[in-house]
Order: structure tokens, then C-alpha cells, then sequence
């Protein structure tokens, strides 16, 4: 029946974050993707969680997937060359399982969509070896080897590589994947979601939305017309595209100018989704000259296209559209959380009274921020 | 007698299915309770029903929508009333992106603000003028690619601010949009000229804005009291030099 008929879809993202860091487990962000069930077609969907692995709080957990054990054993072999691994084990999977909760009611139109078949999934937690942090830091020790896995290592991928964080990401929609990795069982102060309908480039798991590096992780909705130039200004910075997704760049343009050129998120902001020369003309002379020279010195890493995002990071979440607004983004806060959605209904599920609901300008950042520890 | 359905975890098919084929066999009052997210509300009901929507609708809400009078207790998402040929729209909260997206006919009256891109491409036939009203701010490219009908943009809590965005009508070659308050040159489109308004507008403008402040409890000579300025195309054929047979 399904494939028979008109699919009314177009990605899906939503997020909520704690900013007073209390930790919440993972039915409320699968029930608002949930609600989008419609906006992705099956071909992927995923989730990022920030403070699930208290226990390991300190160590990179690598989130892995491999085509076979074989590949798993060749990548075992490299991270133990590479890294002190303090604890591994195979990521609690159900597979068979359903979301069984009829939040927009299609379980009944369509039946399950069970996923059933997955790659071996695995998850190290590990100490980078003080002698191997003489010349590099150790974040950039860690990006180094999370892309000399994804481009050298045949059928292993790195899913998420950061501290007391994680992705779980796969073949199916969003709330399916939910169940498949039970995340009603971890609890976490900054959730994004993602329901993928793939447009220009193959659903597979390595694929599916969140992509992560080290603290990273982005959801997104629309599409990087600019690939080709991201990636070409990305390459000689030792980032490798290996996920054929055209997301993928985004994630690594934070990476490269926040962590490793420290620009402050805001600034890295106006680099990606930059204002138009005509604006820039108008501003006060200060910042018109300050823009101008982002836009001179960091203008292969503009973001063309439509698009909303969500980044995650260990201390926030932010989200941004294109200039135009080309795709939809809605926010909306209760006491200490911070919401964003394709649409607003997918946060009034979960929250049917926020203080407030906006949407954002289109290239004004929504910025969520911790300013508790977490608990 | 008044149908009325609770939509908590209802599929939006079924929803629309259930309000059609009674509107079929002859109610005409509907209310919606616990409404968040079903899409396409209010299509496929060739009659003049009522329906009263307590939540949030879903996207393309009163789409191809013929005849029925939609009341909406919320906000709406983006794409209300696309294609919309017949009937009324009451918002009483905001809209989303997109909306009135090829809009010919009927009524879309909204309390708060627009998003982007309303009133794009709207269209009128003969004595057939769609006609989208916002109290509050509209967003970027307002008006674009407008080919007929009327949109009034009110800004009635921003009385001292530009309630516009930028690109105002751009590529816009018919219809009208009045404006209460002023406009910044520069944002225009380069397809539209600003004009004050004459005694006809006003009178057009007294005529609907009647209307819109009777659903929303809005004082018209209060909100007529500010001037108006009102963007016409420059020309009805605006790319006619732009392709080459």
C-alpha cells in the first residue's frame, strides 16, 4: 500500500534541550518526531543524546558500525594500536521492535515498519595515551584517527566519537529507531532528532542523520547545494567525506572553525549562514568590517541552499536556517527547556503549553545554552 | 446538532475521511478538540460547513479549500490555504511560511503575524478576489510572485516599527497589498511601486478590515486612523524581456 501512494514527506528535525541540565530520558523527542512520522519516507532517522554515559563520562565513546565482524576485527586491532580502551560491548539493540505508541496515528493506517536488519553495532569507551599528545592536542589527536577509520578502515564507520555523548542512527523512521536502540532507557539533557527523506543521496545507515565529530553532532532538514566547495575547502584541512551525505560537510565546517580556529559559535554562524552583501553594506562600520572579512577569508564555507539545522555540542544546541528561510523551523520555551521542530505541533505534543513559541528569522541563530552543571 | 471529535492520535486521513462523509449525509458544525498536527483540514468538503479547530493544524491546512468556514483556536503551521478557492479562514494566533500559496478566492483573516513568503502568488478572476488579512508582522518576501487579490498587513502592536521584512513583492505583476503604517524603500521588490492610497482603497479597506475586526474584537477607526500606503506591480508582464523564443 505504502509505496502505492503519494508520500507527503520532507525531512524532519526536532530538539529539546534541558539548559539547567537536568537529564531526561528518550520517549518525549521520539514521541515529537513521532508526530513528523509523515515528513520521512523510512530511509533513515536518528537521534543525538548529550549526558548519557555518566559512568564513562571522561573517555570517547566511539559509536560504531560495521558492515561485518571482519571489519570489526581490523578496526579493534587499529584502536588498540591507537587508544586505551577502558570498556567495550555491543550497543542493546531490539531489533523486531516497533514504536508502539500511536502518537500520529499511522500505526493503524500503515502498520509497523520493524527494523529488523542492522550492521554490527558497538560502542568503545577510550583514554587517548599521554605520549601520543606531545605535538597535537587531544581532540585533534582523536579527529585524526575518526577519519582515518571512516576513509581507510573498509566497512567501519564512526557514528559519534565524543564524550558522555552518543548517536544512534539507522535504516528506518525515526521513532522505529527509537525502539530498535531503546532510548527510553538512557537519559540525557540535550536530545535532536532526525526523520530522513533522501533526496540526492542513498538512505543507509552511515548515512542517516545525526552526523557527529568529537563534541559534535547536526540534524538537518533541506539540502547543501554548496557540497562540492565545502568539501573541496575542507579536504586539505585532513577532513574526509566518507558518508555520502551532503550533511556531513556541515558538522566538519564546525568542527574547523570553532574547535580548531576558535570562532565563537555565533561568528562561525555568520561565516556558514552569512548575510547578503547588500545587508552587509548597511551595518556600522565595525561590524560591516568585521563581516566582510568572514566572508572574504571563509568564503568556501558558506552554506548554500535551503536549509534548517540543529547543532548539537556538549555545552548547547543551536538553530539556524538559510538566509531565505527555505525550510521550516519553530522554537518554543517552558521553564528551563529549550524546544525546535520542523513544525510546531511536534513540540506541543510533548509540551502543550510553552511560555513561548517564535520562528526564528532566517539566519539568526536560536541559541540554547547550559548554564547549570549537569546533574 | 454539533459533530465533535476528539483528534488526540487520530490519522490525519481518517480525521478528514470522518468530516467529510458526515458533512456528506448533511451536519454542518464541527468542532475539533485535541488537534495538533493533522494535515489538509477543511479539503474536500464542497459546502459551506463550520468547523471549529481547538489545537494546532497540520501543514497545507485548507487546502483546494471550497466553501467551508474554518476557525482556528491556535496557531497555524505553514502553507494555510494553499490553492484555496472558497470559504473563511479565522486564525486566532499566528501562521507559518507559505501562506495563501495560489490562494483565488475566499477569506484568510489571521490575528498575529505572517512568516515568509505570504500571499505568494495569489490570483483573482472577474469578482473572484482572495483576500488574506494579518494583524500583526509579515516576514520576507511578502507578496511574491502575487498575481491578484488583496493582502492587508496591519502591524497593530507594532505601531511605532517596520512591520515588514525585505523583498516586498518582489516579482509581483497583480493584486494589491496595503500596508498600515510605512515601508522602507530599499526593501521593495523591483517589481513594485508604493503609492498612498485614494478614497477607493479606503473604502475597500473599511470594508474588510469591518469584517476582520468583528472576529477579532478590534476597534476599525482606531485601526484606520493610522495612514495606509498600499504596493502595486509596475507592470502586469514583469519578465516579459527576460526569455528568448
Amino acid at each position: 500500500m505504502k509505496s502505492s501512494c503519494y508520500i507527503p514527506s520532507g525531512c524532519s528535525i526536532s530538539a529539546m534541550m534541558s539548559e539547567s541540565g537536568k537529564r531526561i530520558d528518550g520517549r518525549a523527542i521520539t514521541k515529537s518526531i513521532a508526530l513528523m512520522h509523515d515528513r520521512s519516507n523510512g530511509l533513515g532517522g536518528g537521534f543525538a543524546a548529550y549526558g548519557i554515559y555518566p559512568r564513562y563520562a571522561e573517555q570517547y565513546a566511539f559509536h560504531m558500525m560495521f558492515n561485518s565482524f571482519e571489519a570489526k576485527g581490523i578496526f579493534e586491532d587499529y584502536l588498540k594500536d591507537h587508544f586505551y580502551i577502558v570498556h567495550d560491548e555491543e550497543i542493546p539493540t531490539r531489533p523486531g521492535a516497533v514504536y508502539e505508541e500511536d502518537t500520529s496515528g499511522i500505526n493503524i493506517e500503515y502498520g509497523m515498519n520493524p527494523i529488523t536488519e542492522s550492521p554490527v553495532l558497538w560502542r568503545y569507551f577510550v583514554d587517548v595515551p599521554g605520549n601520543r599528545t606531545q605535538f597535537v592536542s587531544e581532540s585533534e589527536y582523536v579527529f585524526e584517527k575518526v577519519m582515518e577509520i571512516n576513509s581507510k578502515i573498509e566497512g567501519a564507520f564512526v557514528a559519534s566519537s565524543g564524550k558522555n555523548m552518543g548517536i544512534f542512527k539507522g535504516l528506518g523512521y525515526p521513532e522505529d529507531i527509537a525502539a530498535f536502540y531503546n532510548l527510553d532507557e538512557y537519559k540525557a539533557y540535550i536530545w535532536t532528532a532526525h526523520g530522513r527523506f533522501p533526496t540526492n543521496t542513498p538512505g543507509w545507515w552511515g548515512g542517516a542523520h545525526p552526523f557527529g565529530l568529537l563534541d559534535w553532532s547536526i540534524v538537518h532538514n533541506g539540502e547543501i547545494s554548496s557540497y562540492g566547495i565545502n568539501k573541496r575547502y575542507l579536504e586539505p584541512f585532513g577532513y574526509r567525506m566518507e558518508l555520502k551525505t551532503d550533511t556531513e560537510v556541515v558538522a566538519y565546517l564546525f568542527d574547523l572553525l570553532v574547535r580548531r580556529h576558535n570562532m565563537p559559535i555565533k561568528t562561525a554562524i555568520s561565516a556558514l549562514s552569512a548575510p547578503f552583501w547588500k545587508n552587509i553594506d548597511k551595518m556600522p562600520e565595525r561590524e560591516r568590517k568585521i563581516i566582510t572579512a568572514i566572508r572574504q577569508v571563509y568564503g568556501s564555507a558558506l552554506l548554500n541552499g535551503p536549509y534548517s539545522i540543529v547543532l548539537g555540542h556538549s555545552r548547547g544546541i543551536v538553530g539556524f536556517n538559510d538566509r531565505i528561510k527555505l525550510r521550516p523551523m519553530t522554537c518554543a520555551r517552558k521553564d528551563d527547556m529549550l524546544y525546535m521542530s520542523s513544525e510546531e505541533s511536534a513540540i506541543r505534543e510533548i509540551e502543550p503549553k510553552p511560555d513561548t513559541v517564535w520562528s526564528p528569522r532566517a539566519g539568526t541563530p536560536v541559541i540554547g545554552e547550559l548554564y547549570e552543571e549537569v546533574e | 446538532m454539533v459533530k465533535r471529535i476528539d483528534c488526540k492520535n487520530l490519522y490525519y486521513r481518517h480525521l478528514n475521511k470522518i468530516i467529510q462523509d458526515e458533512a456528506e449525509s448533511g451536519e454542518t458544525e464541527f468542532i475539533l478538540d485535541n488537534l495538533n498536527g493533522q494535515r489538509y483540514l477543511g479539503t474536500g468538503i464542497n459546502k459551506n460547513v463550520n468547523i471549529t479547530v481547538n489545537g494546532t493544524p497540520g501543514n497545507d491546512c485548507a487546502v483546494f479549500m471550497n466553501g467551508p468556514s474554518l476557525t482556528i483556536n491556535g496557531n497555524a503551521q505553514d502553507m494555510i490555504a494553499n490553492t484555496m478557492n472558497m470559504g473563511k479562514i479565522t486564525v486566532h494566533g499566528n501562521v507559518g511560511d507559505v501562506v495563501g500559496y495560489g490562494m483565488r478566492g475566499g477569506k484568510l483573516f489571521i490575528k498575529g503575524n505572517v512568516g515568509y513568503r505570504a500571499g505568494i502568488h495569489m490570483k483573482e478572476y472577474k469578482s473572484q478576489i482572495p483576500v488574506i488579512i494579518s494583524g500583526g508582522t509579515a516576514r520576507d518576501f511578502l507578496g511574491e510572485y502575487m498575481a491578484g487579490g488583496i493582502f492587508i498587513l496591519l502591524g497593530i502592536d507594532n505601531d511605532s516599527e517596520i512591520i515588514t521584512g525585505d523583498y516586498l513583492g518582489t516579482g509581483m505583476h497583480g493584486g494589491v497589498i496595503y500596508i498600515r503604517g510605512d515601508v522602507e524603500n530599499d526593501t521593495l521588490g523591483k517589481e513594485v511601486k508604493k503609492l498612498d492610497i485614494d478614497e477607493e482603497d479606503r473604502k475597500i479597506l473599511r470594508q474588510y478590515l469591518t469584517e476582520y475586526c468583528q472576529d477579532f474584537g478590534f476597534d476599525v477607526d482606531k485601526i484606520m486612523s493610522k495612514p495606509f500606503i498600499k504596493l502595486l506591480p509596475l507592470s502586469s508582464r514583469p519578465y516579459e524581456n527576460l526569455y528568448v523564443y
